[in-house]
C-alpha cells in the first residue's frame, strides 16, 4: 500500500524525508557516489522525525488517524481474529442495514456473538454501508444478535466504530432514538460476558449504543465522545476550522478516557497507526480481547448484570 | 376518599408565574396577546390556538402533583466541570449563569409526591438550564430517582425538555445515557411503572435514553420530539426541506413512538387514570396470581 498511500497532513515532514532519502540511494547508486554518511545522517533524523510525528499526537491527529481510509475496519478484525464467522441479517421488522454487522464465531475455538458498523473501502461499497451510520434497523439488528447470544450463553463481542447515527429523515420516522435507547437498555442486562472496543471512530449516542458492557477497551488511536470536533466547532465557534481546539476541549483521546475511568484499557497500535499493519492491529487486539473474557467467564450471569450496572452508575463527575 | 375525589382536591393547585414576565403574553404560534392572569388559569396554553407556553420545572411540579405533596430531592446536585471546558466562555460561567437563571443547580428537578393520591417519583427537565441538557449532575439525580422509586415502590413519571446532550461534559454526558437506561431496566425488573411525558423540545441523548424507554409516552400536543436536531439533518441532507410535521409530536405519534397527545390542562388527569388502571395499589410487588 505505500506507493499510492493516503498520507494526512502532519505526516507529510517524515514521507517528504522518507522520500528523499530514497532519492539520494538512487542517485548514488546510479552515479557510483559513497553518500551513506549522508544517507545515514538523513535516516537518522527520519527516525528521530518518526518518533517525534507519532509519539506525541495532538487530538485532532488522532482523529486524522481514526479516520484514515486505510484504517482496518470492523470485518478486517473480525477476519483476523475469528474464524467461522457466520454473518446475520436483518431487524426482522424492516430491513437489513449493512452499516451494522454481527453474528456468531469463533475466538480460540470458543463460541461467540459479535456486532459491530462497518464502513467501506470504495465508494460503492462507502454507500452501501452508509459510511458506517447506522439507521434504526441496524442497532436493532445488532440487539436481535445479542439477544440470541444471551439465549445460548454465548459471549457478546461489540466493536464500536461510527462518527455518528445516521441523522437522516427516514432514520428519524423508524426511532433512531427508540432504536439506540433500547440497545442501551438491554445490554445492561445481557446475562453474558459483554467485551466492548472502540477501535476508531465513537461518535456520540450511535456509538454508546453498542457500546455498554462489562470491559470497554479502545484503541490507542480512536476518539470517542459527544461530538465529533468539527461539529463541535461549528456550534461553539461558528466555524470548521477551529476543529483542532474543539478535539483538544472534548477530551477525547483513548489516554483522556482511561483518566476519566470511562474506559477500561487502551489497546495498542502498530507504531504510527492501525492502518501500517493490520495483521499485527488485529493481533494487538484480539489478546486484550481473550483475556477480558477469560476474567469475564468466571462470572455469573448475576454478578456481571450487577457489576455492569454499578459499572455505570459510578460514571459521572458531580458535587453534592 | 377514593383516587378520583383526591385527585380533585389535588389538582387545584395555582400555577404560579416563573418563566414570562409582564400583564400581556404573546403566543410564538399564532401571535395572540392574552392576559398573564388569565393564561396562568388555563395552564400557560394559548385561548386562541392552544398552543403550549413552555413553563418551568417547578410550573410542572405544581401542575401535576397533589398540591404540597412535592419533597423536592438532591436539590444541591451539581456538575462539577470535569473537562475544565472552555470554549467562548467557560463551562463553570455558564453553570452559575444556568443556576441564576433557573433556580436550579442543575437541568432537573427532582422529588417525590402523590398524584390524586398514589405515591410517584417525578423529574422535570428545565431547558433554561444549559438547554436542558444532560450532565453528570442530571443523570445522578435521575439515577437517585430511579432507585427512590424502588426503594418506595413508585411510579416514576419523567417530564422530558432537552437539547440533548452536555456538550461540555464529552463522554461524562454520553455515559449519563447508559447510566440511566441500565437503572430504567431494574425499575422495570422490579415491575414498577414508568411513564414519560415528551414536551418541547425533547432531542438528542434524552430522547434516545429515558425518553423513549417509558413503557408508556405521552407528549404535549406538536412538542418537537427527536434524535437529531433538524439543522444538523438539513446540514447532512444539504437541503432545506424538511417534510411538514417532520419530528411533531403528533407524527411521531403516527410513526409509533408516542403513546398519546396530551394537552398539558389533561396530563395529570390522565396520568392519574393510568396509574389508577396499572398500578393502583402502589405497584403491587409480585404479578397477581393466575387464576
Amino acid at each position: 500500500m505505500a506507493e499510492n498511500a493516503f498520507h494526512l497532513d502532519f505526516e507529510q515532514p517524515v514521507i517528504a524525508l522518507e522520500k528523499r532519502i530514497a532519492e539520494l540511494s538512487q542517485q548514488a547508486e546510479s552515479d557510483g557516489l559513497d553518500l551513506s554518511e549522508e544517507i545515514g545522517r538523513l535516516e537518522e533524523r527520519a527516525e528521530d522525525l518518526r518518533q517525534r510525528v507519532y509519539r506525541d499526537l495532538t487530538p485532532w491527529q488522532r482523529v486524522q488517524l481514526s479516520r484514515h481510509p486505510q484504517r482496518p475496519y470492523t470485518l478486517d478484525y473480525l477476519t483476523r481474529m475469528t474464524s467461522d464467522f457466520v454473518e446475520l441479517h436483518g431487524d426482522r421488522a424492516y430491513g437489513d442495514d449493512a452499516a451494522v454487522v454481527g453474528g456468531a464465531a469463533r475466538l480460540d475455538g470458543e463460541p461467540i456473538m459479535v456486532v459491530g458498523m462497518q464502513s467501506g473501502r470504495n465508494v460503492a461499497e462507502r454507500q452501501r454501508r452508509n459510511f458506517g451510520m447506522p439507521h434504526p434497523e441496524g442497532y436493532r439488528k445488532a440487539l436481535r444478535i445479542m439477544h440470541l447470544g444471551a439465549r445460548f450463553g454465548l459471549p457478546v463481542l461489540s466493536l464500536v466504530d461510527t462518527s455518528a447515527a445516521y441523522p437522516g429523515v427516514e432514520a428519524e420516522y423508524r426511532g433512531q432514538a427508540e432504536a439506540i435507547a433500547r440497545c442501551m437498555y438491554e445490554m445492561s442486562h445481557l446475562p453474558v460476558p459483554v467485551v466492548v472496543v472502540i477501535l476508531s471512530q465513537g461518535g456520540s449516542g450511535g456509538a454508546i449504543a453498542l457500546g455498554v458492557g462489562d470491559r470497554i477497551l479502545m484503541l490507542e488511536n480512536a476518539w470517542y465522545g459527544v461530538i465529533a470536533p468539527e461539529a463541535c466547532s461549528t456550534i461553539l465557534f461558528k466555524t470548521r476550522e477551529r476543529k483542532e481546539e474543539a478535539a483538544d476541549a472534548l477530551k477525547l483521546t483513548a489516554s483522556d478516557l482511561h483518566e476519566q475511568k470511562i474506559i477500561d484499557q487502551i489497546v495498542p497500535e502498530p507504531f504510527g497507526g492501525a492502518h501500517r499493519d493490520w495483521d499485527e492491529a488485529a493481533a494487538l487486539l484480539k489478546r486484550r480481547v481473550t483475556e477480558a473474557l477469560a476474567e469475564l467467564r468466571l462470572l455469573s450471569a448475576e454478578e456481571l448484570v450487577r457489576n455492569r450496572v454499578e459499572k455505570y452508575c459510578a460514571m459521572g463527575a458531580y458535587s453534592d | 376518599m377514593n383516587w378520583l375525589e383526591r385527585m380533585k382536591s389535588g389538582l387545584k393547585t395555582r400555577i404560579k408565574r416563573e418563566i414570562p414576565q409582564g400583564i400581556w403574553q404573546q403566543c410564538t404560534h399564532c401571535g395572540h396577546s392574552t392576559y398573564t392572569m388569565a393564561l396562568e388559569r388555563n395552564y400557560w396554553i394559548c385561548p386562541e390556538c392552544t398552543g403550549h407556553y413552555p413553563i418551568s420545572s417547578r410550573q410542572y411540579a405544581s401542575l401535576l402533583l397533589d398540591e404540597d405533596s412535592f419533597a423536592e430531592m438532591d436539590a444541591t446536585v451539581t456538575s462539577s466541570d470535569p473537562l475544565r471546558f472552555r470554549d467562548t466562555k467557560r463551562y463553570s460561567e455558564r453553570l452559575r449563569a444556568a443556576r441564576r437563571l433557573s433556580g436550579l443547580n442543575e437541568a432537573i428537578l427532582t422529588g417525590i409526591g402523590t398524584m390524586g393520591g398514589h405515591p410517584v417519583a417525578l423529574g422535570v427537565m428545565d431547558t433554561r438550564f444549559i438547554m436542558g441538557s444532560l450532565g453528570s449532575a442530571t443523570g445522578e439525580k435521575i439515577v437517585r430517582l430511579i432507585d427512590r422509586a424502588r426503594v418506595d415502590r413508585r411510579c416514576l413519571l419523567l417530564v422530558c425538555q432537552s437539547g440533548g446532550a452536555r456538550m461540555m461534559e464529552s463522554a461524562f454526558s454520553l455515559m449519563q445515557m447508559a447510566k440511566i437506561s441500565a437503572k430504567l431496566r431494574q425499575l422495570a425488573e422490579d415491575r414498577l411503572l414508568y411513564i414519560t411525558v415528551l414536551t418541547d423540545p425533547t432531542y438528542g441523548g434524552v430522547t434516545a435514553s429515558f425518553g423513549m424507554l417509558g413503557d408508556i409516552i405521552l407528549a404535549e400536543p406538536r412538542a418537537r420530539v427527536g434524535f437529531a436536531g433538524q439543522n444538523v439533518i438539513k446540514q447532512f441532507l444539504g437541503t432545506d426541506e424538511l417534510p411538514e410535521d417532520f419530528q411533531i409530536a403528533e407524527s411521531v405519534l403516527q410513526h409509533g413512538f408516542v403513546d398519546r397527545i396530551v394537552s398539558r390542562d389533561q396530563l395529570a388527569v390522565e396520568i392519574v387514570r393510568l396509574i389508577a388502571l396499572l398500578a393502583p395499589d402502589g405497584n403491587p410487588q409480585e404479578p397477581p396470581a393466575a387464576p
